[in-house]
Parts: C-alpha cells; sequence; structure tokens
C-alpha cells in the first residue's frame, strides 16, 4: 500500500511524502526534496564564466578560460555527489531497527542502521536555525549508564526540513510501530 | 511477538531438509547456518551437532524443516516434515517451504508448549553467508572505549556475525565427502583454496625466522659499547635519522615474530606495517634510481656549495643592512656595529668550514644517497638532518640574538621593579616592596635607562632571525610531516576497504523485496561498509614524533620573552 502527499519544507520550497507500508510491523517512509533547478545551475555557470572572461581579457591567459571550465565541472561533480540530497528515507522496522538513508543526486546512497534495542523514542523537537524556529524529527537513543538519561540524538530529514504537518505524519506512523514493541515485552 | 529468520541465500535452491543453525532466544532470532539433506539418521545427526557444539562453543541444533518441492505440495510430506519436529524437539519448530520457482515461501511455527496461541509474525532476512563470516563488525568508535559488559547488551547484530564467524569447522565438509552428514552451505560445492596463498604461508616460516636472526644481529650492533660513548649519542639522538631507522627496526621485530596474532586488531596492525614497509622501500629504490639515473646526485653535489655561498652571502647582505638604517628605524650606532662584525665573522667562519669540506661533498652525498634504498622516509629524513646541517649557522645567530634579548627583557623586568620601589621575593614567589638606598636607585635608574634605549637594536636583530629560524622549523617541520604521514597510514586497510569492502563493516543495511500478502515479510541484509575516515582512525600506526604541545599563545609568549623553542621533540622511548 502506497500512497503520495505533497508537503511544504521549512523554506517554502515544495517536498512530497511518500509512505509505504510493507507489512503490519515494517513501514517505509520517503521525503523528496526539490530537484535542481536548471535555472540556477546555469546562472551560476554563466557567471563563472563571465568572471574567467573578464580575467582573460585583462591578462590574455588562455589558461584562465580552461580553468573555470575545469573548476565549473568539478565543482558540480562535487556539488551532486556530496551535497545535493534527492530524498531521505526512514524504513522502521518493528523489532529489528530504523534504518535512515540519503540518496544523493549522482546516486550515491549513504544508510545508518540503529537498532531497536537502543532506540527509546522518537520525537519532535524545536531548534533554532539561523533567524527561524524550525521543528524537526529525531530519534532518542538509551543511554547506558542512565536508564532516564539519553546518549545521542539523531535528527532525521536534515536537508529536506518538512514543516510540522509532514512531520506529525511521519511521527504517528513511526509510533504506531514502536508502540507494538511495548504490548510485546521481549524477554531480556 | 515478531520471529525472525536469517536465511543464507545460497541454500535458497538447496534439495529438502533440516534446518542447522543457532537459536537466539532474547532476541527470537533463527540464524540458519546449513540445511542437511535426507536421508540421515537422527542419532548420527545429534552426535554430529554435538561435536560440532563442542568444537565451535556456539550452541548449534535443528531448528526446523525446509520442503523444496517442484511438484505441487504432498499431504504425506508435510505430515513427515511434521513428524520430524518430535524428534528433534525445539522450541519453537520452523517450518519453510517453497514451490517450484516462486520467490515467495510460506514460513509456519510450530509450538507444542506455548502459553498463548497467537499468531506469530514472522521475518525472513536473507545474507551472504561468505561476506558475513569474513567481516568483521566495528563497534561505534565513542563506544569502544567502555567497559566490557555494555559491550554486550550494546549490538545484537555482533551475536549474529559471531554465530557465523566462529562456525568455520560446519562449513569444512562439502557435498563430495562421503559421510552420513549431507549439508548444504556457502562451501558446499567443494572447499576453495588458493595455491599462492598456502606455499606463502609454508614459505613465511623460515622466511620469518631468518629475518629474526638478522634483526637481533643488528640490534646487538646498535646496543654496544663501542656506539655509546657521549659525542656520538649525542649525535644520534640529535639526528631524526636515526630515530626513524629505530623506529622501522621496531617494525620488523613485530612482522617477524613467529607468534601468531591474537585478533583482528593484531592481524591488521601486522598486515599495515608490513604493506607501509614494502611501498616505502619501493618508493625508496624507485627515487634512488632517479637520482643516479643520469648522475643527478653529481648535479646535487655540485650545487651545494654554490648555494650555501649564496644563502651566506645573502646573510651579508642582511647584515650590512641591519648595522646600517634598516626600513628607516634609527638604531644604537655602537652596538649596531658590535653585534653586525660578531655576526659577520661567524658567517666568515662558516663559508670557510664549508671550502674546506668542498672536495668531500660529493663522495659523501653518493654514499649517502644510496641509504634511500632503505626507504623513502629514510630519505626524506636525511634530507631534513642536511638542512639542519647547512643551516647550523641560523640557529647559532638565533640563539645569541635569543639569549641576548632574552637578558635584557629580565634586566629591563628587575630594573623597572626597582624604579618602582619594589622586588622580586624568590621565597615567596611574588613582588614585595622594598626600600633601596639612595645610590642603589641612581645606578640602577641609569643601567635602566640605557637597557630601555638599547632595546630596539636587540630586539630588531631578535626578530630578523627568528624569523629566518622559523623559516626553516617550517620546511623541517612540513619534512617531517610527510614522514609521518607515511609511516602512520594504514594503506592494507585502505586497499582492503577498497577492495573487499565487506571485511570491514560498521553495520548493515536493509532493503525490503518484493512483498505478498499473506507470506511473511522478505528482507535483504547487506553489509554496510566502515568509511575511509573511520578506517583510518580506527587502524593508524602509531608513531614516534608528538606535535607541539605549546598552544598559540603560550607560543608567543615565548617568543615575546626571548626564550628558546623548541617545536619538535620526540617521544620519550619506552621501553
Amino acid at each position: 500500500a502506497m500512497e503520495e502527499r505533497r508537503f511544504r519544507s521549512a523554506s517554502g520550497a515544495p517536498i512530497a511524502l511518500r509512505r509505504r507500508q510493507h507489512s503490519a510491523c515494517c513501514r517505509e517512509l520517503s521525503v523528496r526534496c526539490p530537484r535542481l533547478r536548471l535555472r540556477s545551475l546555469s546562472a551560476v555557470s554563466s557567471a563563472v564564466w563571465l568572471a574567467a572572461y573578464g580575467l582573460f581579457a585583462l591578462s590574455e591567459n588562455s589558461m584562465v578560460l580552461s580553468a573555470a571550465i575545469f573548476i565549473t565541472l568539478i565543482g558540480l561533480i562535487i556539488y551532486l555527489h556530496f551535497v545535493k540530497i534527492d530524498q531521505e528515507s526512514l524504513l522502521v522496522i518493528g523489532s529489528l531497527g530504523i534504518q535512515v538513508t540519503s540518496s544523493y543526486a549522482s546516486g550515491k546512497e549513504s544508510t545508518t542502521f540503529i537498532e531497536m534495542g537502543q532506540v527509546k523514542d522518537v520525537v519532535i523537537n524545536e531548534a533554532i536555525h539561523m533567524q527561524k524556529v524550525i521543528y524537526y524529527l529525531c530519534i532518542l537513543l538509551w543511554d547506558p549508564g542512565d536508564p532516564q538519561g539519553v546518549s545521542e540524538v539523531v535528527p532525521l530529514f536534515q536537508s529536506s526540513k518538512p514543516r510540522l504537518d509532514c512531520l506529525i505524519e511521519v511521527y504517528k506512523s513511526c509510533q504506531e510501530i514502536l508502540e507494538q514493541r511495548k504490548t510485546t515485552p521481549q524477554a531480556s | 511477538m515478531v520471529l525472525k529468520v536469517f536465511f543464507p541465500s545460497c541454500c535458497s535452491s538447496a534439495e529438502s531438509g533440516i534446518l542447522i543453525g543457532r537459536w537466539i532466544s532474547e532476541q527470537n532470532s533463527a540464524v540458519v547456518l546449513a540445511v542437511l539433506h535426507f536421508p540421515f539418521i537422527p542419532v548420527q545427526v545429534k552426535q554430529y551437532l554435538s561435536e560440532v557444539q563442542r568444537v565451535t562453543k556456539v550452541s548449534i541444533s535443528v531448528l526446523g524443516s525446509w520442503s523444496n518441492s517442484k511438484q505441487e505440495k504432498e499431504e504425506s510430506l508435510s505430515e513427515f516434515l511434521e513428524d520430524l519436529g518430535t524428534i528433534f524437539s525445539h522450541e519453537p519448530w520452523i517450518q519453510i517451504s517453497k514451490e517450484g520457482d516462486s520467490k515467495f515461501w510460506s514460513c509456519s511455527i510450530l509450538q507444542k508448549h506455548s502459553s498463548s496461541p497467537k499468531e506469530e509474525e514472522i521475518i525472513l532476512v536473507y545474507y551472504d553467508q561468505r561476506k558475513v563470516m569474513l567481516s568483521h563488525l566495528h563497534p561505534p568508535l565513542d563506544t569502544a572505549a567502555s567497559n566490557d559488559h555494555e559491550a554486550k547488551d550494546a549490538s545484537k547484530l555482533s551475536a549474529i556475525f559471531d554465530t557465523v564467524a566462529k562456525s568455520t569447522v560446519l562449513f569444512m565438509t562439502d557435498r563430495y565427502d562421503d559421510g552420513p552428514i549431507k549439508l548444504t552451505h556457502w562451501q558446499s560445492d567443494g572447499v576453495e583454496a588458493s595455491i599462492i596463498v598456502e606455499l606463502l604461508k609454508q614459505a613465511s616460516v623460515p622466511a620469518c625466522m631468518l629475518l629474526t636472526f638478522l634483526l637481533s644481529l643488528i640490534s646487538g650492533i646498535c646496543r654496544s659499547r663501542v656506539l655509546k660513548f657521549w659525542p656520538l649519542s649525542f649525535l644520534w639522538s640529535k639526528l631524526s635519522t636515526c630515530e626513524q631507522l629505530g623506529h622501522r627496526l621496531q617494525h620488523l621485530q613485530v612482522i617477524s615474530s613467529n607468534k601468531k596474532a591474537q585478533n583482528q586488531a593484531q592481524l591488521m596492525r601486522k598486515a599495515n606495517i608490513f604493506v607501509s614497509l614494502i611501498i616505502d622501500v619501493a618508493l625508496g629504490i624507485l627515487l634512488m634510481s632517479w637520482l643516479y639515473r643520469k648522475n643527478r646526485i653529481g648535479h646535487l653535489a655540485e650545487a651545494v656549495i654554490p648555494v650555501a655561498d649564496h644563502v651566506a652571502e645573502e646573510l651579508q647582505d642582511l647584515l650590512q643592512w641591519l648595522m646600517g638604517a634598516p626600513a628607516g628605524l634609527k638604531m644604537n650606532r655602537a652596538l649596531d656595529q658590535v653585534l653586525g662584525r660578531f655576526f659577520l665573522y661567524h658567517i666568515h667562519l662558516w663559508i670557510s668550514y664549508i671550502h674546506l669540506m668542498s672536495p668531500f661533498i660529493e663522495m659523501i652525498l653518493w654514499y649517502v644517497g644510496l641509504s634511500a634504498c632503505l626507504g623513502l622516509t629514510v630519505a626524506l629524513c636525511i634530507l631534513s638532518d642536511v638542512i639542519a646541517l647547512l643551516t647550523f649557522h641560523i640557529y647559532c645567530f638565533y640563539v645569541y640574538g635569543a639569549r641576548l634579548y632574552c637578558l635584557k627583557i629580565y634586566g629591563l623586568s628587575s630594573l623597572w621593579r626597582l624604579f618602582r620601589g619594589k622586588k622580586w621575593n624568590v621565597l615567596r614567589q611574588r613582588v614585595d616592596s622594598c626600600s633601596y638606598d639612595l645610590d642603589q636607585l641612581f645606578i640602577g635608574t641609569l643601567l635602566f635607562t640605557i637597557l630601555l634605549f638599547l632595546l630596539p637594536t636587540t630586539a630588531l636583530y631578535y626578530l630578523v632571525f627568528t624569523l629566518l629560524r622559523l623559516l626553516v622549523v617550517i620546511v623541517q617541520g612540513l619534512i617531517h610531516l610527510l614522514v609521518d604521514l607515511i609511516d602512520s597510514l594504514p594503506l592494507y586497510s585502505i586497499i582492503l576497504r577498497l577492495c573487499r569492502s565487506y571485511r570491514l563493516a560498521a553495520g548493515v543495511k536493509f532493503r525490503v523485496l518484493e512483498q505478498q500478502d499473506g507470506k511473511p515479510l522478505r528482507l535483504l541484509m547487506q553489509i554496510n561498509p566502515l568509511s575511509y575516515g573511520s578506517v583510518i582512525q580506527t587502524y593508524r600506526l602509531p608513531t614516534y614524533s608528538c606535535y607541539p604541545k605549546d598552544s598559540w599563545t603560550s607560543l608567543c609568549k615565548k617568543l615575546f620573552l626571548g626564550e628558546l623553542i623548541y617545536p619538535w621533540k620526540h617521544k620519550e622511548k619506552q621501553d
């Protein structure tokens, strides 16, 4: 069962939330970030090449032009492979764990898996980001020394920054699965 | 409660049989290690399993039944499989059946002694047996330092990795063995081995013994009394080449020891040292062949004297400039002349010394260049030492200038206190007021004025020579940084991460496969390799140099007061 809804990110860009239920204890939630616009790409490369042409006119050295082309290509590759995140997804498998995946524009995927035994809770938190206060979803991990404390906070959807309405949907889906582990206590 | 079954993907096409593996009750999960085929005698199976359990210390048992039928499911077969559950009593008894070529298997559980007969959901997790067996799971770096008892309940996945890794003896029997037990696992098509690896293993034992013998000879010579006389031992401690050679000797001793590596970390360390040594020597020999090819070393030797002369001439010009009116500042004529002539005389001595050495330089350099075959790091250390020797006069000037400036600053501060009527109390380590006699005050104030007006001259000389010394120190520091990098880089681990990334695991990742309603959830478990940064951080080789412990503020304070700075101190040797 799969459904898709449109929301807005914290900065106003349109994002899409896709929810898939694979089985009773397994759910996948993925947020698709706005794609790279052709407008901004051509604006940046024209600016770089105009500057390079200006330098060439001043210094009469053709190396400047080839260096500008080289820099544009390398910069684009680095941006697509390391910076631009296309989709962030959350896979919650009851009694196994939670998997957080970020897929980059070049196809690279970076995954982290957190075991269910380490997860204390999934909550919505507030944070001050630049000049705004935004909401973000995060996973709280158990502190082995202190049962009341939290050892680490893992923030989710950092690049797409969905607004509260989208976060509430994700929160509800996660909590339905997390509640299952409370009703069926594991033998320790 | 959710039941998790970890099924090896190599057994997907196995014939019908029973499942052998380990049941982890705390996690409610079953790790299937192999499939045992019909026909078998249950008594022999139980005997075999108890033997395997004794050797591997992993509680292996029969977990359930597996049926792979090409035709329709037969009723008698399913009853037969249920009866097996009574022979091998295991709670719960897992039954997996596959029909034809269908991807979707049906999985059911038989619980005889369960209190609540509710439907359990089953998750089927496929894993690559060979990769999980060979891989080493790394705990996250911040928890690696915590105590052991927390590590036990930290990771449930490490239990699964351990189970597969320790059961290697189960994977030794393949389907071509004539025995009562017929298993299917990742190696059931025949045990694979490489001839080259086996030959190397056989050859390594005598090679290690030979190397140990040679090393004991060399370290015996090094420790002999001849080399311990005072001037020589002082020289050895100052030369960085000797430190580097001693470090490499230590590495060779680690490799050539005939004790087998106890755990993963020691094995990786040995492998890293070995690869690092080989690459170092290869680069050194490459450098040597480049240097000696077109007699470049001769050209280098011929260029040494003119370069040294040029440096000395530049220094002389600098001193002449300081003795005049440098940058428009007006210096004290007499002190200026004294200091300038003093330093000029030193440069004159230095140039004569270099010219005395000039006929021997080429020969010395030719033989010293041969030692580059011991490694690139040794060649770089020799370069750093040669730079230190050639700029020895700059070091001397820095020391003279610094001492003079330091004395002046101390004198000024003490006389300033006298000027204000105070004194430094050595006993109490504080400033106390003191009543001076009139003649003490008079002489003190006079001396204070003299020192104060002579301060700009001394300060300028000190500044110029400190900057020169810092320049040399920066160049030497860069060379040492490069040597340190080559020494500590774990090349074997990086190559392993590049080529066989499943061996170094940071964790796992799950992929959801195609689902069908009514059938159990299917997941594929893959190994998530360690990132390159964590690989370097975990497997870094320790080196002998420690970086300057002074922070920037204390360095500036030392420079201001004129204290001598030693930026690169080596670690104390711990025996």
